[in-house]
């Protein structure tokens, strides 16, 4: 399952910068979660959970932020919300963007101008947004 | 708190149990990085070693016509796990664009091989052979800041305009410290020294010629075939000199 190497990713990175910050134990992360990935939060918090034991980061309570996507089109300059299109795409193609985001420019395109030169304004990603 | 992108911690922890990693590459487009790259991956191979072939040309990829790869699907385990063909573990964009065009710009060239590399669970490996794009842009630099212990194939054909922009390329990789293992002339079709005598002048080791082959499409999508190709031997004694 793909959010267990994203889990891998954030625990990997939660425990240096946790070194980083000279923390003797970590009560708090704070993750964003963008849209365009569609995380499974039940899985990854799993995932996450898991995968912290015997660290620094074991025990630390974990804040999903989730946050929908924007696009823009560099065409034509309209924005669309990204669930808009999301809905008419099969489960291959979602499952393709699940992986790789960047590949929502071979199964998306502009409803307006039918472009496929646009950019995700937001949404994009998994990051760490505080750690304590 | 500045966000942090977890990715970049990872990626070097994915490939840790590669032994060498090798990137064929060139600068210019057309001289035969890709069939060089996965004809080596099938040499080293058949010489026992355990190999991964991952292609970066996200714009044009094209391995998998060599080794009848587009038919295939990596499984999930943790991650991405490649296909294997015949004993090559392979990784290509093309698995996650049903081969459709993937038009995007250099900061979503960036995030896809960044994403890439979180993702894909490579076995512990002899070798890993990265067949390059054209150009020094995002995937190039992207590459060198992920993988601290990458080198360098160089891939020209017998041409001054080829060498032209392989030089460049040369002259960047010194300049920043990236290990070349070597320059190979592909697709020489005259007696002319000129490759050879570039690389003395950049002090890069020539690492021999592969003839140009009329017909060597003919062999590709044939895995069984390919090393029984004329061209194989040839890419064999270049081959030789990957440490």
């Amino acid at each position: 399952m793909h959010e267990w190497a994203l889990a891998e990713a954030v625990i990997n990175s939660a425990v240096e910068e946790a070194q980083r910050k000279n923390l003797r134990s970590v009560g708090f992360i704070s993750l964003k979660i963008g849209e365009v990935q569609q995380i499974d939060l039940e899985v990854f918090d799993f995932a996450i959970k898991e995968l912290s034991k015997g660290t620094i980061i074991e025990g630390a309570k974990v804040e999903y932020k989730e946050y929908p996507a924007k696009i823009r089109c560099n065409s034509c300059g309209y924005v669309w919300k990204y669930a808009d299109s999301f809905k008419d795409l099969g489960e291959e193609e979602k499952e393709a963007i699940h992986f790789i985001p960047e590949t929502i420019h071979v199964y998306m395109h502009c409803p307006k101008c039918k472009s496929r030169d646009f950019d995700i304004e937001e949404g994009r990603g998994v990051w760490i947004e505080d750690i304590t | 708190m500045k966000l942090i992108d977890p990715r970049v911690s990872i990626t070097e922890e994915r490939v840790k149990n590669i032994k060498n990693i090798l990137a064929f590459g060139s600068g210019k487009g057309g001289v035969g990085k890709s069939t060089l790259s996965t004809f080596t991956s099938l040499i080293l191979k058949e010489k026992g070693f355990k190999v991964g072939l991952l292609d970066l040309d996200l714009y044009g990829p094209s391995s998998h016509l060599i080794l009848d790869g587009d038919h295939l699907q990596p499984k999930e385990d943790y991650g991405i796990k490649p296909v294997e063909i015949d004993g090559i573990h392979f990784m290509s964009i093309i698995y996650f664009t049903q081969n459709k065009p993937l038009a995007m710009r250099g900061k979503e060239v960036s995030d896809s091989i960044i994403e890439l590399f979180t993702i894909t669970k490579w076995d512990d490996l002899d070798y890993l052979i990265i067949d390059m794009p054209p150009g020094m842009g995002e995937t190039l630099l992207d590459l060198i800041n992920i993988i601290k212990r990458l080198e360098f194939i160089l891939i020209s054909n017998s041409t001054r305009f080829a060498m032209e922009t392989v030089t460049k390329l040369a002259m960047f990789l010194k300049e920043q410290n990236i290990p070349i293992v070597g320059l190979i002339e592909n697709m020489k079709n005259s007696n002319s020294d000129f490759v050879k005598n570039k690389c003395e002048e950049l002090q890069i080791k020539y690492l021999g010629k592969v003839s140009y082959y009329q017909d060597l499409e003919d062999y590709y999508g044939k895995t069984d075939e390919l090393l029984k190709s004329p061209i194989s031997k040839e890419i064999a004694e270049v081959a030789s000199f990957i440490p």
